[in-house]
């Protein structure tokens, strides 16, 4: 049987929804800790996250 | 604890909303249904696509005749000598344009050259018409909203500009509204990622691209329906740039770290190489994509909600997708200015890498 390349990429997409999601649970955990480091570490976050979105939009366009 | 008691009926409101809404879906008329769906997917594959004509709105008279609201946009193509002529030739795609014994036509949005006035596209078993296509240099929708930015951030930043000049070095109106904006850019995107040293350089690449993709994505959230950061081009333009001013700007430590890692085992630096190499090319790639699928996407999504409204045709649905396009707008409009952030901060984070000095090996 095929599977159709939309699965894969929804795969992807659940993977880097996964990471986004740990990156923001992360920085959240990160900024009650430390709030005076809101800033940096927000931009950090945005940063990574920017990333994983890259990858997850190819697979998108891939599928 | 009043509060929380008066939740409780809204939201069993808001439960059965939901479920009348889809028992309704389902009692409709199939056939028109799946008409009004394609009609839906259409524009909103033409709202993605360039275009050669402006036109905001189109509708239909009482006589049948399919009326457009906009105006015609100059065609330049470079087909055996320059050929310039005013996209209302084509009558919005549907008719053949003939140009000096020449004819063309329009077919999947992008020019053709034809044999004669019937503007027969001769296709291939894969169905990629055969044509020949002449050079295309025409001013489109995208080419001339971007000419549009381009004026007003000229004024804008004249304005902010000699505002400085007037009043003594105190920002007024425009430059006022401006000033944060530049600073922020400068102290928390070029310094930090470039470093105090090497900054200058790069801030004008900065502030132009942040500004750019920023205002370019505001406006298409406008109703005049343009989008330039969803054609795939403009943003490979700009992470083209990008690319280029990293590569020039490289210093020896950059490309030492590319071709010759320190610091590791030489078996490593043979494999590494090529993939720091490959590297180079994949940053500007990311950036490109990262942009053009943002704005997709969120185009995409939107008009389909939109769409929705017509889809459902009844007050209850209708006016769910109405709220849902409201916050999903809202949103929007952060992603606009988040896009715009990330490129820049990319942008200065690889300006960073190519300038960066090492004082130790390592």
């Amino acid at each position: 049987m095929e599977i159709p390349s939309i699965v894969g990429a929804g795969l992807i997409v659940i993977g880097a929804g996964i990471g986004i999601g740990r990156i923001g649970g992360s920085a959240m955990d990160a900024i009650a800790r430390q709030p005076e480091a809101t800033g940096k570490i927000q931009t950090a976050m945005l940063i990574a996250a920017a990333l994983i979105e890259g990858i997850g939009f190819a697979a998108l366009f891939a599928g | 604890m009043r509060r929380k008691i008066s939740l409780k009926p809204i939201t069993l409101l808001l439960l059965l909303i939901t479920f009348v809404s889809f028992g309704q879906e389902g009692h409709g008329n199939g056939e028109e249904k799946t008409d009004i769906k394609t009609e839906v997917k259409e524009y909103i594959q033409h709202h993605l696509q360039d275009s050669y004509d402006f036109s905001l709105t189109s509708y239909t008279n009482e006589a049948g005749e399919h009326k457009y609201v906009g105006f015609p946009l100059p065609v330049i193509l470079w087909d055996n000598g320059l050929k310039v002529f005013s996209s209302s030739k084509f009558h919005h795609g549907e008719a053949v344009a003939e140009v000096a014994g020449n004819f063309y036509k329009i077919h999947h949005a992008k020019i053709y050259k034809v044999a004669d006035a019937h503007g027969e596209i001769i296709e291939d078993a894969e169905h990629h018409a055969t044509n020949e296509m002449p050079l295309d240099f025409s001013i489109t929708k995208n080419v001339t909203m971007i000419m549009m930015v381009f004026l007003i951030m000229f004024f804008m930043f004249k304005r902010m500009a000699s505002s400085y000049k007037k009043n003594g070095n105190m920002p007024k109106g425009t430059g006022r509204l401006l000033e944060p904006i530049v600073l922020y850019v400068r102290d928390e995107i070029a310094k930090p990622n470039i470093g105090e040293k090497h900054y200058k350089r790069y801030m004008s690449y900065l502030l132009t691209v942040f500004f750019f993709v920023w205002i370019v994505n505001l406006f298409g959230l406008t109703p005049i329906g343009m989008n330039v950061t969803n054609n795939i081009a403009v943003t490979f333009c700009l992470a083209i740039i990008t690319y280029l001013i990293t590569t020039f700007s490289g210093n020896k430590n950059y490309w030492k770290h590319i071709f010759w890692m320190p610091g590791v085992p030489w078996p490593m630096k043979i494999v590494l190489a090529p993939i720091e190499l490959l590297g180079t090319f994949i940053k500007p790639f990311a950036l490109m994509i990262r942009l053009y699928a943002n704005i997709t996407a969120g185009h995409i999504v939107m008009m389909s909600i939109i769409g929705m409204m017509f889809v459902f045709n009844n007050w209850i649905g209708s006016s769910l997708s109405f709220l849902l396009a409201f916050v999903l707008g809202v949103l929007e409009l952060l992603v606009a200015a988040l896009q715009a952030y990330i490129f820049t901060v990319l942008s200065a984070l690889y300006f960073g890498m190519a300038v960066e000095e090492h004082d130790e090996a390592h």
